[in-house]
């Protein structure tokens, strides 16, 4: 489904984010990308949708080499791959439709889009991803009127509105509360389970990543140091990772309520 | 007591180290010498309190024509020219407006290509680098006199001003929207509509709105080098020795300058 060959990134700053990352991801899998901060975990995400050149390898989504597309058809490419982002990154002065519409950007001539005129299949698309989120009646509500997982589920419509073949998504939690951060990240995994839709989930919380990954991968200076099930996550793992830390610790103060929690179950809560 | 034992243990006293000059001697010297050069200038102005005497004498009548301001007598000019004025305020407000958008986001370096970026930034340069005044008298010798130099004038003038601070907004803008929009496969101008758009207007509104405010000001300022307006009004007015007649048109621009100034600020809250 996707797979990247020896990618690396190197910044015009000289820094090397990213150090000959090879991964496969295939179709329905949710993977847990993990490291600590300036691992280049951002950078490989980006890399894949080319928000960031990678200098070096290839990543191909199916049968495409995204990194030898030109313009027109990373254009074309971006539309396969839907992205969630860090503090929502929803133009916040559009309304909450309009921020959800423009998943379909790509395939909406210009003209067309200027004026709003989406056609019935996408707004009917938008209205049902916003309702599966819980936002049906937000609508016509500006996107900075909402609160934070409202953000990040109108966030998750847009990407999905893309219909996707690969959802890339980075760091959805880092500014949601615990509760919160768990609905969302249920969310996610409950879309990409009724979509058969791979995930790339970079993320800092651990136990968020062990919780609703499929797979885990471990990033340090810009290699992959681990790749494996989240059971197989043990504390020496996690030392190769982060470097030293006392994390039988850390497990106990963050063990995670099991309660039998499903995203149908939180937009009932209507939280 | 913790708190006794808290001033006895640190220090209670603390100033603000200098900044600029550290060294002691040059504080006292750079202090003592401005001083010794403002009383010096002081000394070298000549003042001639004869001509004091005569300049209050006719600053008085100017003040008196000010007090009884004669709307009436010259009504006609007044009236022209202020339909001049309030027409090329609009006119280049909007022309400028017009222009300004495309040069502003050729200008934002994070949309434009270098060579589109470093010929809106000349653009600019151009603009900014002549006095309001100084484009007029060009004009005025190029086009004639009359309200179309002025028209150009502050067209010109408005392109420097609002293209600048378009693209400076423009690469203000939240990296993240940009990025979010350009990742579900957006074209270039798609980005631009909706994620540079969004969070541009209220500001690009702003702007304009300041600009007109500045354009109608203007516009009273250069007809006093030809490009017509009430500034010709006003400037014909003094020639003639009319104080009653320019009092009046003073305060018809102070009168236009405060509608605008009030509208434009509920304009913009109602943008937000």
């Amino acid at each position: 489904m996707l797979k990247l060959d020896n990618v690396s990134k190197t910044y015009k700053t000289g820094d090397k984010a990213l150090h000959n990352v090879c991964l496969e991801v295939s179709a329905g899998q949710v993977v847990g990308l993990i490291g600590p901060s300036g691992a280049g975990k951002s950078t490989l995400i980006r890399c894949i949708n080319r928000l960031v050149e990678p200098t070096q390898g290839s990543i191909t989504l199916g049968s495409t080499d995204l990194t030898k597309l030109n313009r027109r058809d990373l254009r074309q490419a971006r539309r396969r791959i839907g992205m969630i982002f860090q503090e929502y990154a929803l133009v916040e002065r559009l309304t909450v439709m309009e921020n959800v519409l423009s998943g379909r950007l790509g395939y909406v001539p210009t003209w067309r889009s200027w004026f709003r005129k989406f056609s019935p299949e996408d707004i009917a698309l938008a209205h049902s991803l916003l309702d599966n989120v819980g936002l049906a009646d937000h609508y016509n509500k500006r996107a900075d009127a909402l609160s934070g997982g409202q953000r990040q589920r109108v966030g998750i419509a847009r990407a999905l509105e893309q219909n996707p073949e690969l959802l890339l998504v980075d760091e959805p939690t880092a500014s949601l509360d615990p509760k919160t951060s768990r609905q969302i990240m249920r969310l996610i995994r409950a879309a990409c389970q009724e979509r058969n839709l791979p995930a790339i989930i970079n993320i800092h919380d651990v136990m968020l990543a062990q919780q609703f990954s499929d797979r885990i991968i471990g990033l340090r200076a810009g290699k992959v140091v681990f790749d494996g099930s989240p059971e197989a996550l043990s504390d020496e793992v996690l030392t190769t990772i982060y470097g030293d830390e006392d994390w039988t610790q850390l497990r106990a103060d963050a063990t995670p309520t099991q309660n039998e929690a499903t995203a149908v179950l939180d937009l009932a809560e209507g939280v | 007591m913790p708190e006794q034992s808290l001033t006895q243990t640190y220090p209670t006293r603390w100033k603000r180290p200098p900044v600029l000059l550290t060294n002691p001697l040059w504080r006292r010297v750079i202090a003592v010498g401005a001083l010794v050069y403002l009383v010096l200038a002081i000394q070298t102005v000549e003042v001639d309190w004869q001509r004091v005497y005569l300049g209050l004498e006719r600053g008085w009548r100017f003040v008196q024509g000010f007090l009884v301001p004669d709307f009436t007598t010259r009504w006609n000019d007044i009236y022209y020219g202020l339909i001049e004025s309030l027409t090329m305020t609009l006119t280049s407000t909007v022309a400028g407006v017009l222009i300004s958008i495309p040069i502003g986001i050729g200008a934002a370096r994070n949309l434009a290509p270098a060579p589109v970026y470093l010929a809106c930034r000349s653009i600019i340069t151009l603009s900014r680098s002549f006095q309001e005044i100084i484009i007029a008298i060009l004009l005025v010798a190029m086009f004639g006199f009359g309200p179309f130099a002025g028209f150009l004038t502050l067209t010109f003038a408005s392109i420097g001003f609002l293209s600048k601070l378009l693209a400076e907004e423009i690469e203000d803008c939240d990296h993240s929207q940009i990025e979010a929009i350009r990742a579900t496969g957006a074209s270039w101008w798609q980005v631009v509509n909706y994620a540079v758009q969004p969070q541009v207007m209220p500001r690009l509104v702003g702007l304009s709105l300041y600009r007109m405010d500045i354009n109608f000001r203007e516009s009273a300022v250069i007809g006093i080098v030809g490009a017509g307006g009430i500034g010709a009004t006003l400037n014909t007015a003094i020639d003639r020795y009319e104080y009653d007649s320019a009092g009046a048109i003073l305060i018809i621009i102070i009168a236009i300058v405060l509608v605008v100034e009030y509208s434009s600020s509920y304009i913009r809250r109602w943008f937000q």
